[in-house]
């Protein structure tokens, strides 16, 4: 899996609580950034990508051995 | 301010139909005996008994000996999987399913494979229908003894293509046991199963009974041990009173459902409008057109599932939801990951015949500033 742009470690959190720390990064980050989100509720596998589809971003994949972890482009 | 409570959550559990709490009373006093004995207080009580199954079946539409009843919808669900897998053992160990079946029905399905037997999930589209095209592939292939599909979502209704996956079953010669729990009582039965089961509580029956309907010809054995009790397919005495309130509220039950469903629908469709229109930032999923007359689901964004359900239930409003934080488990709903629409914030509001137009319109008037409210507390307000 290639490198992202920028980690965001949610290891712990309970949903919907992954999400929320997901959105809150953002706005702060340029367009086409490519992050990839630590999280091991089981939770974030459907909600991870329901937010993208909410809010316009592209979900690049799920890497489910590995964290688990979500990559996304804002 | 305390305004009465507004109980919607009818496709967990519908309020008792006051035609069940006379009928069980009525067999309170003459249906205690055991129906199998050959004395008087036990021909009573088998007259009780045919005369229900000859009521339930009758509405149902299908004959009286192809009924049994269960001791819960959930009994009859891991019968109506065990039984028609083991029943077709020779025709193979693979049961085909949708990915949006009940628990009890997944279940059922673990302990066949821990069993050694097999399994298919067959995928949903982002509004809950299952994938024909899927659905053809897997009955076809070698091996399944059983197909199962859920006649319409208990978790966001949509209602399934039933008579189109029984073509394809029938096709590949695989039986079909259609999980009817929440269409029984409100909306016709669709053609081309083998088995059905239904739980008596989500039409305002008791809870405690079950339906597990077999057609004659199918290749379905009991997978209890041997007992004689409702033609051998579910061992142990009914608990006859109830039994008989299950099929005198089915009847009245279904007697009433195209006025239900007539009036509920329009009242779903308003809940869905408004949700969707009022509540920023919210999804209300499921197939909008083809699904329960009583039943809708929405998920709202960044807000935890359970501190809504309290939230309303200190509001008066009980309702149900099928986000993980909700749950024994810390998964989320399966039917809800299969569809891929948002899990957290889930409410399922499901209405029934006591819920009126004015208790939707307090609902809807306080849902807005509930949610508000948790965004506002947790700190995520214009995320």
């Amino acid at each position: 899996m290639s490198e992202p742009d920028e980690i965001l470690d949610c290891r712990g959190q309970r949903c919907p609580l992954p999400v929320i720390n997901l959105a809150r990064r953002v706005p702060a980050l340029p367009a086409g950034t490519v992050v990839r989100v630590l999280a091991d509720d089981p939770a974030a596998a459907v909600d991870i990508p329901a937010w993208c589809r909410m809010r316009r971003h592209e979900f690049l994949a799920a890497h489910p051995a590995a964290g688990p972890a979500y990559d996304v482009r804002v | 301010m305390s305004a009465s409570p507004v109980y919607l959550d009818a496709a967990t559990a519908a309020p008792l139909h006051p035609v069940a709490r006379q009928a069980m009373l009525a067999a309170l006093e003459d249906g205690w005996a055991d129906p199998a004995r050959l004395y008087a207080p036990a021909r009573r009580a088998r007259q009780l008994l045919d005369a229900a199954r000859e009521a339930a079946a009758q509405t149902l539409g299908v004959r009286a000996d192809e009924l049994s009843f269960t001791p819960s919808g959930t009994t009859a669900a891991h019968a109506a999987v065990l039984g028609g897998l083991v029943g077709r053992r020779r025709a193979g160990t693979t049961l085909a399913h949708s990915a949006i079946e009940h628990s009890a029905v997944l279940h059922a399905a673990q302990r066949h494979m821990a069993a050694g037997g097999d399994a298919v999930s067959v995928p949903v589209d982002r509004l809950g229908r299952l994938d024909l095209d899927a659905w053809a592939a897997a009955v076809a292939a070698p091996g399944v003894a059983l197909a199962a599909l859920i006649g319409a979502s208990h978790e966001v209704g949509t209602v399934q293509p039933v008579p189109a996956a029984a073509e394809l079953c029938a096709e590949a010669g695989v039986p079909l046991y259609v999980d009817a729990a929440q269409l029984v009582g409100r909306a016709p039965l669709p053609a081309g199963w083998s088995v059905l089961t239904a739980s008596a509580h989500k039409w305002g029956g008791p809870p405690g009974v079950g339906l597990l309907v077999v057609r004659k010809g199918t290749r379905w054995e009991s997978p209890y041990p041997a007992d004689e009790r409702e033609s051998g397919r579910t061992p142990g005495v009914v608990n006859l009173p109830a039994v008989v309130a299950a099929a005198a509220s089915l009847r009245a039950a279904a007697a009433d459902a195209a006025t239900e469903a007539a009036r509920l629908t329009p009242l779903v469709d308003r809940i869905r409008a408004r949700v969707a229109a009022e509540v920023p930032d919210v999804e209300v999923v499921g197939d909008p057109v083809d699904r329960l007359p009583h039943l809708v689901t929405f998920s709202c964004l960044y807000v935890d599932g359970e501190a809504l359900l309290h939230a309303l239930d200190r509001r008066g409003f009980a309702v149900s939801s099928g986000s993980s934080c909700t749950s024994s488990t810390v998964r989320p709903s399966h039917v809800l990951a299969a569809m891929g629409v948002l899990s957290h914030g889930n409410v399922r509001v499901s209405l029934h015949r006591d819920i009126t137009e004015a208790d939707v319109e307090r609902f809807l008037a306080e849902l807005p500033g509930i949610v508000a409210d948790l965004r506002a507390q947790a700190g995520v307000t214009g995320l």
